[in-house]
């Protein structure tokens, strides 16, 4: 095969910064004065925290090398399924560092700080019309947080009712932090087991589905990246019973643009900023949840909720069936510029081209790759394919062989191991960011680990051998985490 | 992972299709999970077990497993009332890997039915049942 973009190379060592430096180096450079000058607080005087003695090459290459540890967006393909790594474009980041936004202060009065205020209201807006959900907060922190959210909501509303519901339908193929969610509220969770097709069957749901259930927590595509084609019937018979279709938007980088979720019966649904909306994930940046909801569930929201008003914009919280304050201020505000400056960038035709590649995107490497990789439910996916290791198990070759060897060659792995209904599962999910050729060379990359592990599968059981760490012992991480310096 | 001819399968205890094991020592019944249950979830890394005194029906979740990979719940083969649980699993997980059907034990229980044990499969079936699972 060709050449890869992984290849051996010099990688540094470095050590904390307290290790480095010597008494005396020191390196600064002080920004102009923009306050006038005045007295120091005598209780401010004294001696400085203990900071290491430090040149400015000291500190640019401890960075510099500790960068070089890393792999993200901006190195390469990152196809880990179900987190959506898609590029985070560069202006977004132009936008969140414009001084309107960075000078503000979260306590200034609202009408010295309506640009903010509208950049909130216009994001609900735009999000409001992205899912058809009509009343939207942007306050969670993330997409955890937001399904958190939807449950005090989903126990609020049954309160107005009259009566606490004490159960949550979850099937197994929903994304992994649901019942935690609805366990943090109180609910029992109740596993769905998914059908033959990996999808859920009506008559399923409506054997579990009773008026002390307060509702169902649906990942649409589920995360077999399968289209919940039974929704509607699903939603209708937990509305029957007076239930509530929470709907979770990690995968909503297969339909955004395309479906209207509140069409889907669903009544509550948080998104992820940082998937769906190219704002950072993982180590790059805070996550932001945003939840949207019907007309009918709009009282409950989180407070303060931005309004708009004759006189401008303003912060409420007159609001007295809201499930409250989830975060400090208003939400992790840098983040929503990003999301807002992404929407506005790619407008309503762009985004739904972005959903389309990325489902045509994961529909070519499932039909590329399923002659050597089990491809347990072979039909259409979405946005993401799930294949497994059966086809390598008679060369005693695993999941976490693959994924080891993958990086040898420059691709951060896929999601291993999830969902659980697929054993040793590899979920795949290249989203829209990446082009053919990237792709292509994906798929070269792993037909030709399936060969090596025909072939010579030592040299998957012993991967990565040129990476700066190799296999880290998880089971004694796990045992004895050692949570301090 | 192991093909199932290089597994333990203990010849003195019942299995459950959930893969749990029971042996009657007197009229308690001492749980844990099969060889091929450990196998199969890898390293084990975290036990949740019940408290002393409460009581499950047959199937129930009575605690999990949790290892690298994946956390599994964990059934009750068999109905009744906690008597004691393997408290050295806080410390020492990795039992239940390297000594499923001894030191690694999970529970003791009281059987409220001790028809349940009796319809428990043996060896042989639940042999069977692991190579039917294979294919």
């Amino acid at each position: 095969m060709k050449e890869t973009v992984g290849t051996h190379g010099l990688v540094f060592n470095e050590p904390l910064l307290w290790e480095k430096g010597a008494a005396g180096r020191n390196g600064f450079s002080m920004p102009p004065r923009d306050v006038p000058e005045s007295p120091l607080d005598e209780a401010l005087a004294g001696d400085g925290p203990d900071f290491p003695d430090l040149s400015e090459v000291d500190v640019v290459r401890h960075f510099t090398r500790l960068s070089q540890w890393n792999f993200g967006v901006d190195s390469g393909m990152y196809p880990l399924g179900s987190c959506t790594m898609k590029y985070n474009p560069k202006t977004n980041e132009r936008q969140a560092t414009l001084p309107g936004f960075t000078g503000a202060h979260p306590l200034l009065p609202a009408e010295l700080c309506q640009g903010t205020l509208q950049l909130m209201y216009d994001l609900q807006e735009f999000l409001a019309a992205i899912t058809g959900l009509p009343a939207v907060t942007v306050q969670p922190a993330a997409g955890s947080q937001g399904e958190l959210t939807g449950m005090l909501i989903f126990a609020a509303y049954h309160k107005s009712k009259g009566k606490a519901r004490h159960k949550i339908l979850i099937p197994d193929t929903a994304h992994g932090t649901n019942p935690a969610s609805a366990a943090l509220c109180g609910f029992k969770a109740v596993a769905v087991a998914s059908n033959e097709r990996g999808v859920l069957s009506p008559e399923t749901v409506a054997g579990l589905m009773d008026e002390d259930t307060a509702g169902i927590m649906i990942t649409n595509p589920n995360t077999l990246g399968l289209f919940e084609e039974n929704i509607h019937e699903v939603a209708r018979i937990v509305h029957d019973k007076g239930g509530l279709v929470y709907g979770d938007g990690a995968n909503m980088n297969a339909i955004m643009g395309i479906v209207d979720v509140s069409q889907l019966g669903v009544d509550v649904m948080h998104l992820n900023l940082h998937k769906t909306f190219s704002t950072p994930h993982g180590g790059g940046g805070p996550g932001s949840g945003p939840v949207c909801v019907t007309s009918e569930l709009a009282p409950f929201l989180p407070v303060p909720r931005v309004v708009k008003t004759q006189k401008g914009y303003e912060l409420s919280e007159d609001f007295p069936q809201s499930v409250g304050k989830l975060h400090a201020f208003y939400g992790n505000f840098g983040i929503l510029i990003r999301a807002y400056s992404y929407i506005l960038s790619m407008g309503a035709a762009g985004l739904k081209k972005a959903t389309q590649l990325a489902v045509l995107n994961a529909n070519y490497i499932k039909e590329k790759l399923k002659g050597d990789f089990h491809l347990p439910y072979d039909r259409p996916c979405m946005h993401e394919c799930v294949f497994n290791d059966k086809n390598q198990e008679a060369y005693r070759v695993t999941t976490l062989d693959i994924a080891k060897r993958l990086m040898e060659y420059g691709f951060h792995p896929p999601t291993v191991y999830f969902p659980l209904v697929v054993h040793g599962a590899i979920m795949v999910e290249p989203t829209e960011t990446e082009c053919k050729q990237d792709i292509d060379a994906f798929i070269e990359t792993m037909k030709a680990i399936a060969a090596e592990a025909r072939e010579n599968p030592k040299l998957l059981h012993e991967a990565p051998q040129i990476t700066k760490v190799r296999r880290l012992d998880e089971t004694l991480a796990a045992r004895k985490p050692r949570l301090t310096g | 992972m192991k093909e199932i001819s290089e597994l333990q399968f203990a010849e003195d205890v019942r299995y459950a299709e959930d893969h749990e094991w029971v042996r009657m020592e007197g009229d308690t019944a001492v749980v844990g999970i099969s060889d091929y249950a450990q196998d199969q979830l890898g390293d084990i890394v975290f036990v949740e077990l019940p408290a002393e005194g409460d009581t499950f029906a047959q199937k129930d979740e009575f605690g999990t497993v949790e290892s690298v990979k994946a956390v599994s719940e964990l059934y009750m083969p068999i109905g009744g009332e906690i008597l004691a649980v393997n408290e050295n699993l806080e410390e020492h997980p990795e039992l239940v890997n390297s000594a499923p059907y001894t030191d690694g034990w999970l529970i003791k229980v009281k059987p409220s039915d001790p028809a349940q044990y009796e319809a428990l499969m043996d060896r042989d079936t639940y042999l069977e049942m692991l190579k039917g699972l294979q294919e």
